[in-house]
């Protein structure tokens, strides 16, 4: 049973409070116990308290499978990246340090790269993924666009990233604030540096610094 | 029956299209060659039985080949001399055979076929030995084992019986040595 095409996973960032609670919850799971598969991750540590949860965002065109040697990381028919196949994963690391939104995990104890499958067990037959039902704050939910729309009237979902020359489209929405410009992260040109003086960047400035509102 | 393409290419170009190392590559399950290890013993099991069958269909098949082979009249006493060969089919017409008199009243036949090859082995009754031109096998006459060459098995011999002058054959003697 394929996860249902309406259903969409979005990652709202603003209302993220840090509490870790998806986290403990994705720890639980039972198909990888005691290891989480999302990060929480800081986006300012020095400047905010911002916090990201950052789950996989099934990729159109997933980098993580397109660089393994060992042919372990495949993709189910509803699109969901999953974790990579125990008797094929060699523990190379490629996937790693190929994907772009930092997602997989090498678990070297067990030589083998775990990463976020949408709780495939769970999305599969209908139900939420673990993160989404125990996050308090709506900062990751499992639903219909109607009812991001309804909830989220602020905020528009985005699932299109560029990483230098490539676009890709994702599974997962990413909520941005509704009119805000999107920018797009120039890796290399962060790497070595800009002459240029920054730009004020309305989103990030949205994200960074309006506080989280629970309703 | 699902008509769609395995491949979802993140360009939407078709499969020929690609690049090689994203055919031989595919990330979608659909399209995965999975060997699971239970399909792989169920391959294993499965053909071990059918050759342990196709042992025993052989054993019982030779077990219960009906061989009869008719007598058949081959020479009369009188046309051969002594030294002299004479070639005959027995139990077929697609199986040539040799009769040899060797003495006033010894008479032996063999099949024509060399063991080797199956050319056609000549009589040299003088050295008393049978010669495969081919690759050089020599056969002894009197027994038909092999002497020297490729062959390292004897010629089948063919069981005669004499009476009132004709020389009938009767059976084919096969043998491994």
């Amino acid at each position: 049973m394929p996860v249902p095409e309406n259903k969409f996973f979005f990652i709202d960032p603003n209302r993220c409070i840090g509490c870790q609670a998806c986290v403990q919850a994705c720890s639980e799971c039972d198909t990888h116990k005691g290891h989480s598969m999302i990060h929480l991750e800081y986006v300012d540590r020095y400047e905010s308290p911002q916090t990201l949860p950052v789950v996989c965002m099934h990729c159109d065109s997933p980098t993580c499978a397109e660089v393994c040697p060992a042919d372990a990381i495949k993709r189910t028919e509803d699109g969901v990246v999953q974790s990579a196949r125990k008797p094929r994963c060699i523990a190379c690391s490629n996937c790693v340090l190929a994907c772009p939104f930092g997602v997989p995990k090498m678990e070297t104890s067990m030589e083998l790269m775990m990463k976020c499958d949408m709780c495939y067990d769970r999305t599969s037959e209908g139900k939420k993924p673990m993160c989404a039902t125990v996050c308090p704050s709506g900062a990751l939910h499992f639903g219909t666009m109607d009812e991001i729309e309804e909830l989220r009237p602020q905020s528009r979902p985005v699932n299109e990233f560029h990483f230098g020359a490539q676009t890709i489209h994702t599974k997962v929405r990413m909520m941005v604030p509704k009119n805000s410009r999107l920018t797009h992260l120039d890796v290399v040109d962060g790497m070595h540096g800009s002459d240029e003086p920054d730009e004020p960047d309305m989103m990030m400035d949205g994200v960074l610094f309006e506080l989280p509102i629970v309703s | 029956m699902n008509n769609e393409p395995l491949h979802r290419f993140p360009d939407g170009r078709s499969e020929a299209e690609q690049p090689k190392w994203r055919q031989d590559f595919p990330i979608d399950v659909e399209a995965d060659e999975y060997g699971a290890r239970r399909d792989f013993t169920k391959f294993m099991v499965l053909t071990s039985f059918a050759f342990a069958f196709g042992q025993f269909w052989i054993v019982l098949q030779s077990l219960f080949r009906v061989k009869k082979t008719e007598e058949k009249q081959i020479a009369m006493v009188d046309d051969m001399k002594v030294g002299q060969a004479k070639t005959f089919h027995y139990p077929t017409d697609r199986d040539p055979c040799l009769l040899i008199r060797q003495t006033a009243e010894t008479f032996v036949a063999y099949s024509n076929q060399c063991t080797h090859l199956m050319c056609p082995v000549r009589p040299d009754v003088k050295n008393d030995r049978l010669h495969c031109p081919c690759h050089e096998g020599y056969f002894e006459a009197s027994t038909g084992r092999p002497l020297a060459g490729p062959p390292r098995r004897p010629l089948p011999k063919i069981q005669l019986r004499i009476a009132d002058g004709i020389v009938y054959a009767t059976a084919v003697e096969l043998r491994t040595s």
